[in-house]
C-alpha cells in the first residue's frame, strides 16, 4: 500500500484514505462553448498516460477531503512530491533529486 | 517403534506418540513430526498422484516449497483444506488426511492413463487438442478439461472458522529466523528499536536445526541456538514462527499470515485460526535462505526421489531415514554431508554419484572413510520402481559420450542440482537480479525498498557465512535506523561450506525424446516440454512459461524457475541472464482465502446501511432489498401474497387513497454560501436564478461528456441555500463531483458543501388523501393550491417536529415529502401510520415505487440510462437551461455525436400481446432479418400497470422519438414479441391527479 503526503493535512498516509482523480493540470476552459470540437475533444479525453513521472490528481477522501497534485513516476510507483491544488506544476529535475535524497 | 526411526536423532518428542490417519489409514508419529515426516517414519514415500500425468509422487522436499505431497486435512464439518502442503502440516491426535488426483485409489489409479498417453499432453496441449472440431468443444473437451484441471478438491461448505487482521508496525522486520536472520537481529538491536522476526516453520533456527553437528562459538548449534533465542527475546525482540511472509509491497509493507490453530488438536475458544498482518517496517532484511534444485533426469519424480537437503532434514530435525539404501546423486558438495549423515545414522548409502569430474578432497576422504563407494564424472539415466524407487541407472560420462548404463539398487534415492536463492520477496519490491556466472544464478541487486538481503539469499554459503553477513547486514539496517550496531565475530565448527555446478537435463545414452525428466512437478512439465516449446518459436521465456506451464503452479516453480530457464536458454543457445527470468508474484506460498477476506465476511462483508425507519419496516414483515450499501424494504407482503399482488395492492391503495413510502436513503446535500446560486447555474442543466425562495425544481446533473450522471429534486430554502437531493446510489459521486468542480475549477465560489444524508429522515405521502392526512399536523403553511402549489418547499413544524416540507411528486399523485432530524423518522411515521388508518394507508416499498414512477415516465437514473443517455435522449430537453452560457454539460451536448440523429432515445413500449417484457431484452426492428440480427436498443423497465390496465415498459431504441406508433420486435428464446412504440407516460398524461 501507498504511503502519500497529504500537503493539506502535512501528514504522510496509507492508501486506503485516498481516491485517486485522473491527470493533473487538465484545465476546464473558462468558457468552454468557444471551444472547436477537437479542443473539446481534447480537453475531455486526451490524457498523457506517461511513461516515468506523472502529474496526477488524489483526493484526501477519508481525511480532510481536499484535492491535491501529486508527481508519481509510473515506472517505479514511487511519489516525488504532492503539492496543492492551483500551484504549479514543480520541475523535474528538482523533483528526481529529491526524491533521491528520500532513499 | 518403526524400522525408519533414528533414535537420538531429530527435535521430535519419541514420549509423545501422536496418531493420524492417511487416506483411512492410521499411522503414529511424533509431537514434533510433519505429515511428511512421520509417514517417512513409516516408511510411506507415495503421498499424491501428480496432477496432469496422474503419476505416483512422494514428498521431494522437506518445506513449504513442496510440489508433490499437497493432501486434504479435515477436523470436521466445514473445516476440510485442499492442497495442505504434508511437509508443512503439523500431525495432532486425530488429524485426518488425504491424498489428491487419485481414482479411486492412490496406488491404483485409471488417471494414470494420461501417463501413457503422455505424447498427447505435451507443450502446448491446450492449444492445440482442443483446437477443432468446433463442435467437440462442448460435448468432448470442456467436460474433459474440468475433470482433470484443479488440484485437489474444494471444500462443499461455509468454513466456520474466525480469521484476524491486524496492523504491525516496527523499526526492522526480518524475515527467515535462520542463522542470518538471527545473527542481524542481534547485531541491529538496540534499546528502544522494535524489531520482529518471522518464520514460516514451527520454529526458529532455519538450517541450524538441520545441522545439529555444527559448533558454534564453542556450543552445539542447537545450544548456541536456544541461548541466542532467549537473548534475543530478554532484548524485547519478537519472534513470530508459523508465520509467512506472504507479499512485499509499497513503501516496506509486508504482508504475513500467522497460522494460529492447525497445528492443535484442539480449538481453543475464541482464537482465530489465522491472522493476516499488515507491517509497516522502516527497515527490512531478508534472510530466507535458499532452495535446493532437483536434478533433471529420466524418472526423476518416482516416490522416494527427493532433495538431499529434504533427507538431511528429515534425518536431523525429525529423526528419520527416509531409506535404508539410499543413493546421492549430485553436482553440489552439500548433498554429499546428506549420505555422510545417513550412512552415520545406520542407513547403508548404496554410493554417491557426482556429475563432476573432481570433487573437494576431503569429501572424497570421508566417503572412503565411511565404507561409501563413489563415482564421480557419472550421469543417471533412468530410475526403476513403481511406486516406490527400486533401482537407479548410472552411466559414466566421458566428455560428450556416454557409456553404458550400470544399475544400483537402492531404496531412496537422493539429488542435489545446486542451490537457488530464494528471491521471492524481493521480486514482489520490483527488485532489479543480476545474474552470477560463478553460481549460475539470479542474485538480488537493486530495490528501491529500504531492504536487504542476507545470508544464502544472496548466494552466500555454509553457517559462519551467513552468521558473519547477517551481522553485517544488521549493522547496516542499524546504521539507517541510527544506532551503531552490535559487533559480532563467530567461530564456526563442523561447518560445511560447499560449492557446485548446474546442470541443464542430465545426458543421457538414451533418446532424450522419450525421456521423463520433470523439471516443474506440480504441473508436470519435462525438459522435453521446454525444448518443444522453442522449436516451436518460443523464444521470451514468459511465452516458454505460459506454453508449458513451467512455474504457473501453486509453489510458483520455487524448485522449477532455475532448471526451467537453463534448459530453455540451452534449446535458445543464448546465455541465461539474456533469456530472463519469469516475475515472482505475492503470495509467497498459497494463503486461505479466510485469511485474507479477515473479518470482512458474512454480515460484516459490507456494511449495511438502515434508515431510522427501518425497524418499523422489519416489525412490519417487509421484504428487503440493497441499494447501494442500503437495505430497503421493496414490498410489504400480508399473509398468503406473493411480490405481484402485493406491489399490485401497495399501488392501488396509494392511487385510491394514500401510500406512505420511506425514502430517508434519498442522498441529500445541502448547499451554502452567498455563491450558491451561480453554483447551483453552473453544476446543474437547469436555470436557478429565478427559482424563488420556497420553489423546488427537478434537477438534472451532466457529466461534461453531457450525459446523465444523476437527478433529484432540489428546494431552495433561502437565497444562498440550497436543498440538494440525489439518487440513493449517486449520492457520494455526486457529493465527489460537487467538490471536484468547487476545489480546483471555481476555487473562487463562496460556497459549502455538506452531506446531509443521514440527518433527515425523509418520508413521502402519496395519493389523493395525502394532503387531507396530512394538513392537520402541519404548523406554518396551509397545505392549499394557493399556499403551497405543487414544486413549494418550506420550513415548517410537522406533528411538532422541525421540519422540510416538499410538495413533489414521484408517482403522479398528490405528493409530499416530509424531512424531519433522523432521530424522529420513526416517530414520524408512526403518527403519520396512526393518523392515516382512516383513509385506509397503505405503506409501499421501492417495488410499488417503480411502478408508480414508471406508470407517469419518470426515469431513474442508472436504470433507464446507462451513461451514454442525454437529457434530449431521455426526452428531458425541457430541463436544460439553453440560455445560460454554460453548465457541466453544456458543450458535450453540442458534440457532433450527441446532437446526430438516429441515437437511442427512450420511449414507452406496449406488447401487442399483453405479456411483460423482460428487463434487458435486445430489440430489432425487422424480425425476419438473418441471424446475428441487428440490435437497436433495449428494454430499461418494465412492469405490470393495473393504472394502465396492461403491462408498460420503458426502452432505449434508435431514432425511438421518431417511431411513435411503429412496431419493434423483441425476440426471447420461445417466441418473437412485438410491441408498438408509444410515449413514455402511460397515466394521467395531463397532470389532472397532482390538484389538490
Ligand atoms: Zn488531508
Amino acid at each position: 500500500m501507498l504511503l502519500i503526503h497529504c500537503p493539506y493535512c502535512d501528514e504522510t498516509l496509507p492508501e486506503a484514505e485516498f481516491t485517486y482523480a485522473g491527470e493533473a493540470h487538465v484545465i476546464r476552459p473558462p468558457d468552454p462553448s468557444a471551444l472547436s470540437d477537437d479542443d473539446w475533444q481534447g480537453f475531455l479525453f486526451i490524457r498523457s498516460n506517461t511513461r516515468g513521472p506523472h502529474y496526477e490528481r488524489w483526493r484526501h477522501f477519508h481525511g480532510c477531503g481536499r484535492f491535491f497534485n501529486a508527481v508519481r513516476d509510473t515506472v517505479s510507483d514511487r511519489f516525488l512530491t504532492t503539492y496543492p491544488a492551483g500551484q504549479p506544476r514543480p520541475a523535474l529535475e528538482t523533483l528526481t533529486a529529491a526524491s533521491e535524497d528520500r532513499k | 517403534m518403526s524400522q525408519y526411526r533414528v533414535p537420538g536423532r531429530g527435535r521430535v518428542d519419541l514420549s509423545r506418540p501422536v496418531d493420524f490417519t492417511f487416506d483411512g489409514r492410521s499411522y503414529r508419529g511424533a509431537q514434533g513430526d510433519s505429515v511428511a515426516s512421520a509417514l517417512l517414519a513409516n516408511g510411506v514415500h507415495l503421498m499424491g498422484r501428480s496432477f496432469k500425468y496422474h503419476r505416483p509422487r512422494g514428498a521431494i522436499a522437506a518445506g513449504s516449497e513442496e510440489p508433490n505431497a499437497l493432501i486434504g486435512t479435515s477436523r470436521g464439518a466445514g473445516r476440510f483444506e485442499p492442497n495442505t502442503r504434508a511437509t508443512m502440516q503439523e500431525i495432532w491426535q486425530g488429524l485426518e488426511t488425504t491424498s489428491q488426483n487419485k481414482f479411486p485409489s492412490l496406488k491404483w489409479d485409471v488417471g494414470a492413463v494420461n501417463d501413457a498417453a503422455y505424447m498427447l499432453f505435451s507443450a502446448g496441449f491446450y492449444y492445440k487438442t482442443f483446437m477443432w472440431p468446433k463442435s467437440f468443444w462442448n460435448k468432448v473437451y470442456e467436460p474433459f478439461i474440468r475433470a482433470a484441471a484443479g488440484l485437489g478438491t474444494a471444500p462443499t461448505e461455509a468454513d466456520p472458522d474466525q480469521y484476524a487482521s491486524r496492523y504491525l508496525h516496527c523499526d526492522l522486520l526480518i524475515v527467515g529466523a535462520g542463522p542470518a536472520g538471527l545473527a542481524a537481529a542481534r547485531a541491529a538491536m538496540a534499546e528502544g528499536l522494535r524489531i520482529v522476526i518471522v518464520d514460516e516453520n514451527a520454529e526458529p533456527g532455519g538450517s541450524l536445526l538441520s545441522e545439529p553437528q555444527a559448533r558454534i562459538d564453542g556450543l552445539p548449534a542447537w545450544d548456541w541456538l536456544d541461548d541466542e533465542l532467549a537473548a534475543l527475546k530478554a532484548a524485547g525482540v519478537r519472534i513470530m514462527t508459523r508465520t509467512t511472509a506472504i507479499g512485499y509491497y509499497h513503501y516496506n509493507m509486508l504482508a504475513l499470515c500467522e497460522r494460529v490453530t492447525d497445528h492443535l488438536p484442539s480449538l481453543p475458544a475464541d482464537t482465530p485460526r489465522e491472522r493476516m498482518w499488515r507491517v509497516r517496517a522502516r527497515q527490512v532484511v531478508l534472510a530466507q535462505g535458499a532452495l535446493e534444485k532437483p536434478l533433471v533426469f529420466h524418472g526423476n519424480d518416482r516416490p522416494g526421489v527427493m532433495l538431499a537437503g529434504a533427507a538431511q532434514t528429515y534425518l536431523n530435525r525429525y529423526g528419520v531415514k527416509v531409506g535404508n539404501a539410499p543413493v546421492v546423486v549430485t553436482s553440489h558438495d552439500s548433498a554429499w554431508y546428506a549420505g555422510f549423515d545417513l550412512q552415520e545414522a545406520g542407513a547403508r548409502v548404496q554410493a554417491i554419484v557426482d556429475t563432476r569430474p573432481h570433487v573437494r578432497d576431503d569429501l572424497m576422504d570421508q566417503a572412503r572413510a565411511l565404507g561409501i563407494p563413489v563415482r564421480l564424472s557419472h550421469t543417471v539415466t533412468a530410475t526403476s520402481g513403481r511406486l516406490r524407487v527400486s533401482g537407479v541407472r548410472v552411466n559414466p560420462v566421458s566428455g560428450a559420450a556416454v557409456g553404458a548404463g550400470q544399475q544400483i539398487t537402492c531404496d531412496a534415492l537422493l539429488m542435489s542440482g545446486g542451490w537457488t536463492p530464494s528471491l521471492h520477496l524481493f521480486s514482489h519490491t520490483q527488485g532489479k537480479l543480476a545474474w552470477d556466472d560463478d553460481l549460475t544464478t539470479f542474485l538480488p541487486h537493486e530495490t528501491r525498498e529500504a531492504c536487504v538481503i542476507a545470508g544464502a539469499g544472496r548466494g552466500l554459503w555454509g553457517i559462519e557465512a551467513a552468521l558473519t553477513d547477517g551481522a553485517a547486514r544488521g549493522r547496516e539496517v542499524a546504521a539507517a535506523l541510527g544506532h551503531p550496531g552490535n559487533p559480532a565475530a563467530v567461530s564456526v565448527e563442523n561447518d560445511r561450506p560447499g560449492s557446485g555446478v548446474s546442470q541443464k537435463e542430465l545426458p543421457t545414452d538414451r533418446n532424450p525424446g522419450r525421456a521423463k525428466a520433470f523439471v516443474d512437478y506440480q504441473n508436470d512439465v519435462t525438459a522435453k516440454d521446454l525444448r518443444l516449446a522453442v522449436r516451436e518459436g518460443m523464444r521470451s521465456i514468459e511465452h516458454v512459461k505460459r506454453y508449458t506451464t513451467n512455474g504457473m503452479a501453486t509453489d510458483q516453480g520455487k524448485m522449477s524457475n532455475i532448471n526451467g530457464l537453463n534448459i530453455a536458454a540451452d534449446a535458445l543457445g543464448r546465455p541465461a541472464p539474456q533469456v530472463g527470468l519469469t516475475t515472482f508474484r505475492p503470495p509467497y506460498t498459497p494463503t486461505t482465502f479466510g485469511a485474507f477476506a479477515g473479518y470482512q465476511r458474512g454480515a460484516h462483508f459490507e456494511v449495511t446501511r438502515k434508515t431510522p425507519i427501518d425497524p418499523w419496516a422489519e416489525a412490519h414483515g417487509a421484504v428487503f432489498e440493497p441499494v447501494g450499501q442500503w437495505r430497503r424494504a421493496r414490498y410489504f407482503p400480508q399473509p398468503g401474497e406473493d411480490m405481484d399482488t402485493a406491489v399490485r395492492r401497495e399501488c392501488r391503495q396509494t392511487r385510491e387513497s394514500v401510500g406512505i413510502f420511506d425514502a430517508s436513503t434519498l442522498g441529500k446535500i445541502e448547499v451554502v454560501g452567498p455563491d450558491a446560486v451561480t453554483f447551483m447555474e453552473r453544476m446543474y442543466t437547469n436555470p436557478w436564478a429565478k427559482l424563488g425562495v420556497g420553489r423546488c425544481r427537478y434537477g438534472l446533473l451532466l457529466g461534461d461528456d453531457g450525459y446523465i450522471r444523476d437527478d433529484g429534486v432540489i428546494g431552495r430554502m433561502a437565497e444562498g441555500r440550497f436543498h440538494v437531493t440525489t439518487t440513493t446510489g449517486g449520492a457520494a459521486r455526486v457529493m465527489n463531483m460537487m467538490e471536484d468542480y468547487l476545489q480546483t475549477e471555481w476555487p473562487d465560489l463562496d460556497v459549502w458543501l455538506t452531506s446531509t444524508t443521514e440527518q433527515w429522515s425523509t418520508i413521502a405521502l402519496n395519493g389523493p388523501n395525502a394532503a387531507k392526512l396530512l394538513a392537520p399536523l402541519v404548523e406554518g403553511v396551509e397545505l392549499t393550491e394557493d399556499a403551497f402549489p405543487h414544486m413549494a418547499c418550506i420550513e415548517c413544524t410537522v406533528a411538532g417536529m422541525p421540519a422540510r416540507l416538499f410538495r413533489v411528486s414521484f408517482t403522479g399523485e398528490i405528493g409530499f415529502e416530509v424531512n424531519v432530524p433522523a432521530p424522529l423518522g420513526r416517530k414520524l411515521w408512526e403518527i403519520l401510520w396512526d393518523a392515516g388508518q382512516q383513509y385506509g394507508i397503505v405503506a409501499y416499498g421501492t417495488e410499488a415505487m417503480h411502478v408508480l414512477r414508471a406508470e407517469k415516465g419518470y426515469i431513474i437514473v442508472g436504470q433507464d440510462t446507462d451513461g451514454t443517455v442525454t437529457p434530449y435522449d431521455a426526452g428531458m430537453g425541457w430541463a436544460v437551461g439553453k440560455k445560460k452560457p454554460d453548465f457541466v454539460g453544456k458543450r458535450g451536448l453540442a458534440r457532433p455525436d450527441l446532437a446526430a440523429k438516429g441515437r437511442k432515445q427512450l420511449v414507452g413500449l406496449l406488447t401487442e400481446d399483453r405479456s411483460k417484457l423482460e428487463e434487458g431484452a435486445q430489440i430489432v426492428f425487422d424480425p425476419n432479418q438473418p441471424i446475428p440480427m441487428k440490435m437497436v436498443g433495449h428494454v430499461t423497465s418494465s412492469y405490470h400497470s393495473d393504472a394502465a390496465g396492461r403491462p408498460i415498459a420503458l426502452a432505449l431504441v434508435e431514432g425511438g422519438h421518431d417511431r411513435m406508433g411503429e412496431v419493434v420486435h423483441i425476440p426471447m428464446p420461445d417466441r418473437t414479441i412485438a410491441a408498438k412504440i408509444t410515449g413514455t407516460v402511460f397515466v394521467d398524461p395531463e397532470n389532472t391527479r397532482l390538484k389538490i
